[in-house]
């Protein structure tokens, strides 16, 4: 079977533990994981965990079911192959000696990054976007030198509303089981 | 206002707990006081906190309710781990109460403080650490009822000190919502169609059945499954007692010490039934050469299960006995003489025989299956003994088949008989045992002899770690590294100081009179087999190989 790598939300219960549990459980079972990101949602009690996994088809279904499977898990979506919008936001730190800073500060405008911190030798850049974008800029920037970069990890959702708003749990994804 | 030591107890009659198992220490005190005070649960005081563990374990596999065991902060905690794996690992219902250190202290390092929500979070279904006493009403409520419910399992309380003195008004949830749990518990009648209809259409089908039919009680059903369809049945070493293995139609255990019938037909078959059970790899050996030519149908109430270990053609989501009540109407009688004929060959041609001269454990075997009555609850430790009692006993109920299947954990099975024993006590219980195994919780010798349990432990003498020193003897050319037992306690003796009877058996001729004995006696006995010391559990599939690779015990 092929690799691929798929982008897995899940919204928790929003308590101590909760990450822990899933990130134990993604490193007891061995998976591959690029990245994880967590936060609050529109529902305090709730926090939606964004995953980017890599596998074959069979550990991809894996991963779901072992999430679904923990009681703190109200809900596994699997969002590749959907129609969703995914993020990531990086802050990079380069270096940018005079001369290079205006090819430096170009290429940002052009990758609608936002100048957040310039120093006598470095300019900082946060940016944001899918995970393509983020990894050309890298690149671009790279033969300057790149003192620091740091990187939120892909968060994501899907387009259009299911659901009433505020009910979160019960909207009409993919239905979680359960044993 | 009542404190949430009360509030612990009211759950408990709410669940209807008319017995637990708890070891104390500082941080369970007010437990203790508080349960002092309610006669109608008994409190059954183990001689370690493991061995509260596995009775709780034993209790409940023995008679399918919550077993419930309490335990200190701390080492009392850390104590229980193995347990709650065990239990884990075979879908046990049990909830686990521990006491903690103070809220304020937790985190600190603290006197006697474990994170045991984080240590036991691989081996739970689930666990909780109660910091309000506002709140430990609806923890104890949810941890009942995720225990009992879709695929059983252990659940664990974490309770500080001072949220059992605290006091609260809060009234105890009867019942309580979880927005992550939901059980599937009906099949979908589509799937499960499309499985009478394969099943219908098979030339060589084998149904291979685990310890879920056991746990969601379909023994019945499947009997009528296999009748009707005319399909013969293999089970797991969890599923023994879920079909009668003296039907025509049984073909015993499957996997690496199963029957060389059952490991055959599975190999040839067309189609492979699995019930409840989870393909494990004691069963399929090399999986991708595990039933080559077959389709295989799955019910399983785990979605996590189906397709983990092996791709299934057929999944089916839910409890076995809802599933197996829609499919048993859905199949019709096929008369598959040749298949049938073709496994009543094997069977002729291959059964399961042992040498004879000296005093066998397969002997010992036999004539307890026919010194035991039928609804004899027979537990066992790990290792040779328990794959012996496993091929050589004929299990004709369920639940009467106790023992550690999935973690392999030795010392489980005197505790599981004591518990298994409070939770029935008018049946006779045994435990296998080996000289190994024995000696890891043999301090609960003291346990049954306090409570006048009349456990009967049938030590299978052998004087090695028996198990182990097969694979020395067959893989690692005999270097029997670690795994001779010098220096082994005179069983008999040890039983008597203990306040329990014991008798040294070391001729066959003696044991069916030892075994009746025993039984009859009414006491806490043990029975020491001193058998041959380098006897080896046959057939065998070496780990890892095709199941049809099998060696020994042909004749
Ligand atoms: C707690 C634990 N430690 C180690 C093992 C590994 N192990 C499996 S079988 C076995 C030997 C068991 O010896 P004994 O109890 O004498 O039983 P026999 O195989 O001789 O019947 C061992 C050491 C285990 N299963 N459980």
């Amino acid at each position: 079977m092929t690799e691929s790598k798929q982008v897995i939300s899940a919204v928790v219960e929003n308590r101590p533990g909760v990450l822990a549990h899933i990130s134990g459980l993604f490193a007891s079972r061995g998976y591959n994981i690029d990245s994880l990101a967590v936060g609050e949602t529109e529902n305090p009690l709730y926090s939606r965990i964004t995953v980017v996994a890599r596998g074959d088809e069979a550990i991809l279904e894996q991963i779901r079911k072992q999430l679904a499977k923990v009681i703190d898990v109200i809900r596994v979506t699997e969002l590749s192959g959907q129609n969703f919008v995914e993020r990531d936001l990086m802050l990079i730190k380069v270096n940018a000696p005079a001369a290079k800073r205006g090819e430096i500060l170009e290429l940002a405008e052009v990758f609608e990054g936002k100048i957040v911190d310039i120093g006598v030798k470095h300019i900082m850049i946060e940016i944001s976007g899918p995970e393509q974008k983020i990894e050309a800029f890298v690149e671009l920037v790279r033969p300057y030198g790149i003192h620091e970069l740091v990187r939120t990890g892909r968060v994501a959702m899907l387009r259009g509303v299911s659901g009433r708003p505020a009910r979160a749990a019960e909207s009409g994804e993919e239905k979680k089981s359960k044993n | 206002m009542r404190s949430g030591a009360a509030v612990l107890v009211e759950a408990l009659r709410q669940e209807k707990v008319d017995l637990l198992f708890a070891y104390p220490g500082g941080s369970v005190i007010p437990i203790f006081d508080a349960l002092y005070d309610a006669p109608d649960i008994k409190l059954i005081l183990p001689r370690h906190e493991q061995g509260g563990g596995h009775m709780a374990d034993g209790y409940a596999r023995a008679c399918g309710r919550v077993g419930v065991v309490i335990a200190t902060s701390g080492p009392g905690a850390t104590n229980l781990v193995t347990a709650l794996a065990t239990a884990n690992f075979d879908s046990v219902p049990l909830v686990a109460i521990t006491g903690q250190v103070k809220t304020k202290l937790i985190g600190n390092d603290a006197f006697q403080e474990a994170d045991i929500t984080g240590i036991t979070r691989p081996v739970t279904k689930h666990n909780f650490l109660v910091r309000n006493v506002d709140e430990l009403g609806h923890c104890l409520t949810a941890a009942f009822h995720i225990a009992r419910t879709g695929r059983p399992g252990p659940v664990l309380v974490d309770i500080p000190v001072d949220v059992s003195m605290a006091k609260t008004d809060v009234p105890l949830p009867t019942e309580v919502h979880l927005a992550g749990y939901r059980p599937h518990v009906e099949g979908n009648l589509r799937q499960i169609r499309i499985a009478a209809e394969a099943i219908n259409q098979a030339q060589r089908p084998v149904i291979y059945a685990g310890g879920g039919i056991i746990i969601s009680g379909a023994s019945d059903l499947l009997r009528q499954l296999a009748e009707k369809s005319n399909c013969p049945v293999t089970t797991t070493l969890m599923g023994l007692g879920c079909f009668p293995g003296r039907s025509p139609l049984s073909l015993g255990m499957l996997g690496m010490h199963g029957t060389f019938y059952a490991n055959y037909a599975i190999m040839e078959s067309d189609l492979v039934v699995a019930l409840g059970a989870r393909f494990d790899d004691r069963i399929t050996g090399d999986v991708t050469k595990f039933a080559p030519g077959a389709r295989i149908i799955h019910v399983d109430i785990d979605p996590a299960s189906i397709s983990k270990n092996i791709k299934v053609d057929i999944p089916v989501v839910g409890d076995a006995r809802l599933v197996l009540e829609k499919l048993v109407e859905l199949v019709h009688f096929v008369e598959r003489r040749d298949w049938l004929a073709r496994i009543e060959g094997w069977k002729k041609k291959h059964p399961l025989t042992y040498s004879s001269g000296g005093l066998r454990p397969q002997y010992v075997i036999e004539q307890l299956d026919e010194a035991a009555p039928d609804d004899a609850i027979i537990c066992t430790e790990v290792g040779q003994n328990q794959m012996w009692t496993a091929q050589y006993y004929k299990f004709k109920i369920p639940r009467t088949f106790v023992s550690s299947g999935g973690l392999g954990t030795m010392g489980y099975g005197l505790p599981a008989a004591i518990g298994a024993q409070l939770a029935c006590p008018g049946r006779r219980v045994i435990d296998v045992a080996g000289d190994g195994s024995i000696q890891m919780n043999i301090q609960e010798l003291a346990t049954a002899v306090q409570n006048k349990l009349p456990v009967v432990v049938c030590i299978l003498n052998n004087g090695h770690l028996g198990m182990v020193r097969q694979w020395q003897q067959l893989f690692y050319k005999s270097r029997y590294s670690g795994t001779i037992l010098e220096g082994n306690p005179d069983f008999v003796k040890l039983a008597e100081a203990y306040g329990a009877l014991g008798r040294r058996v070391t001729e066959a001729k003696d044991v069916r009179g030892a075994l009746d004995e025993a039984l009859a006696s009414g006491r806490t006995y043990v029975l020491d087999f001193v058998v041959e010391p380098e006897e080896n559990v046959f057939p065998m599939v070496p780990a890892g190989e095709a199941i049809d690779r099998m060696i020994g015990g042909m004749t």
